[in-house]
């Protein structure tokens, strides 16, 4: 791994390094790559093993497939906590 | 006035019950602590100011004979679950000022039984770390030393039970974030089986591994947080039905001896030994196990659960809500909010569960790490036909000085005997076993197979009656 792996990850997770980030990431990533590779080293077969969990479905309904109580939301809450919005709308910059 | 740093939860609310205190009183004495010791101790994030009118209520319900066990009892909330109309920050800038719209399944829970939310805790920044040093709000000091850390990333809410300001806390825990804090800070933590506690309104860290559980002095404290809590919520479609009662009254205790070779301090294993010494006094069964997958839990985890962060923490882009830092066009926002919201090691686990799971290294990595999963989660299913319990320190040391894990890998190995549970879904208990040398608190762990989770806290009961 070199720098330039670590400026193409931080592109693809949308995150600005500075020089002295990128060098200690690459430092840190060598560490913890090198202990976790020791997995390479284990044959698995492929196992089954008994799962508790299931696939859950109900109809995309606010208040029905079991929900007897809908969320209530308070909607000037939530558009408190955009960081900008305009007429009830959120805003934000142009996407195309 | 009790003193409250030895008070419990069952004697508390006897003593409500019958008169002799009330919530407003209590709720006053951990009060005055945090005054006196929150500025030191850095356990609280923020204090409810209707702390006291809380216990008014709770006063009335009691009196009108309407009250449960936790009714009037002040709780400490770890700052990732979610109180509507509070702040809940994950111990992030990138959260600082989000307000929750909604009420965690569990804070409903609590709410309904009447006990008093006293504050949010401090915690590592979005759950992840093991001392509350990656706190973007400065980190929780150890009680017991305050030259140490409290462990984590639930250390605020140890450091609030362990010092008299709540009598109970909720933490969440995903490699061990409960257990560690609590053997560190000398209480009982509880990782619960996978889906017997709603995850609805915890900031979600590796969604696979979260679990929210309890803190308490004693396990009978730590059960009466755990019967409230848990149960069936339609919002998370991971909780379950099955009530957890499995294997209550088994006394066979497996030690996987292999496992307690390499780095382990000495004291820790001298008191592990001794500890094995008064459960055999108790009435348990000691039997020797071999589980050679085991020691692959710990790279597994650190594979698994940075892959689930980085998609996680994906919704954290500055535009919803969250902190936004304007740049150029939107994506150069993204970039600007993530790079100042996010402290170093968010930003470290997100980039190596991008790594992990990009193009060419997937399979080498997270497939593989899910194999060994399996493997790990069978070994335990079939070690479980021979024994009831497998047994490990909880964590390789005591509480460490400040700063003295400065390489990330150094502090991950502290998770070795932790993350096992979490990845295997299997209930998991840490319980007080001595102290050191030093002063320092030790912990032991238990684990139990799926929904044995009432067996695990009849342990801690049996090694206090047998000190």
């Amino acid at each position: 791994m070199d720098i330039k792996d670590i400026e193409k990850l931080a592109e693809l997770s949308k995150i600005e390094l500075s020089e002295e980030e990128k060098r200690g990431l690459l430092k840190d990533l060598d560490g913890i790559l090198g202990y976790v590779k020791q997995i390479s080293e284990v044959k698995v077969e492929d196992i089954s093993v008994e799962y508790t969990r299931k696939n859950v479905w109900r109809e995309d309904l606010p208040a029905s497939g079991g929900l007897v109580i809908p969320r209530e939301f308070s909607r000037e809450l939530i558009l408190k906590q955009f960081p900008e919005s305009k007429d009830g709308f959120l805003k934000v910059k142009k996407i195309l | 006035m009790t003193n409250i740093k030895d008070l419990t939860i069952e004697k508390a609310g006897e003593m409500m019950k019958k008169g002799e205190l009330t919530s407003v009183e209590l709720v006053s004495a951990c009060l005055k602590n945090i005054e006196e010791k929150n500025t030191e101790l850095n356990a609280f994030l923020e204090v409810f100011s209707d702390a006291l009118e809380q216990a008014q209520k709770a006063d009335e319900l009691i009196k009108s004979g309407k009250g449960t066990k936790l009714t009037g009892i002040p709780i400490a909330i770890k700052d990732n679950i979610l109180i509507n109309g509070r702040k809940v920050s994950s111990g992030s800038k990138m959260l600082e000022n989000y307000t929750a719209t909604y009420d965690a399944f569990v804070i409903k829970k609590l709410k309904e039984a009447g006990a008093v939310l006293m504050g949010r805790t401090n915690m590592d920044e979005f759950a992840m770390g093991s001392s509350t040093e990656n706190s973007a709000f400065g980190p929780a000091k150890n009680p017991f030393d305050i030259s140490r850390v409290p462990g984590g990333s639930s250390g605020g809410s140890a450091v609030a039970v362990a010092s008299g300001m709540v009598l109970g806390a909720l933490g969440s825990d995903t490699g061990g974030s409960i257990r560690q804090p609590a053997s560190f800070c000398g209480l009982v933590g509880m990782k619960p089986t996978y889906g017997t506690v709603s995850r609805s309104g915890l900031t979600a860290m590796s969604s696979s591994l979260d679990q929210i559980g309890p803190f308490a002095k004693t396990s009978e404290d730590a059960k009466i947080i755990f019967d409230c809590i848990s149960g069936k919520d339609e919002m998370d479609s991971t909780s379950t039905e099955i009530s957890p009662t499995r294997g209550v009254g088994e006394k066979i205790i497996g030690v996987p001896r292999d496992f307690l070779k390499e780095g382990v301090d000495v004291e820790v294993l001298k008191n592990f030994e001794e500890t094995l010494e008064k459960l055999k006094k108790a009435g348990y069964t000691i039997k020797d196990v071999s589980m050679p997958y085991l020691k692959y839990s710990l790279p597994v985890y650190y594979i698994i659960m940075p892959a689930e962060v980085s998609t996680n923490l994906a919704r954290l882009d500055g535009m919803r809500y969250g902190l936004q830092e304007k740049g150029e066009n939107i994506f150069d926002t993204f970039k600007k909010s993530r790079s100042l919201g996010f402290g170093p090691e968010t930003k470290r686990r997100i980039i190596l569960g991008t790594y992990v799971l990009s193009h060419g290294y997937y399979d080498a990595y997270y497939n593989k790490a899910w194999g060994i999963r399996r493997a790990i989660m069978k070994e335990y299913e079939n070690i479980f036909k021979s024994v009831n319990f497998i047994m490990t320190p909880t964590a390789p040391t005591t509480a460490w000085k400040f700063g003295d894990k400065k390489d990330p890998l150094q502090m991950y190995l502290e998770d070795i005997f932790t993350v096992s549970a979490n990845l295997t879904g299997l209930p998991s208990i840490s319980i007080p076993s001595g102290f050191s040398s030093s002063g320092l608190p030790f912990g032991v762990e238990f684990m139990g197979p799926l929904f044995s989770d009432e067996s695990l806290f009849a342990i801690e009961k049996d090694l206090r009656d047998n000190k």
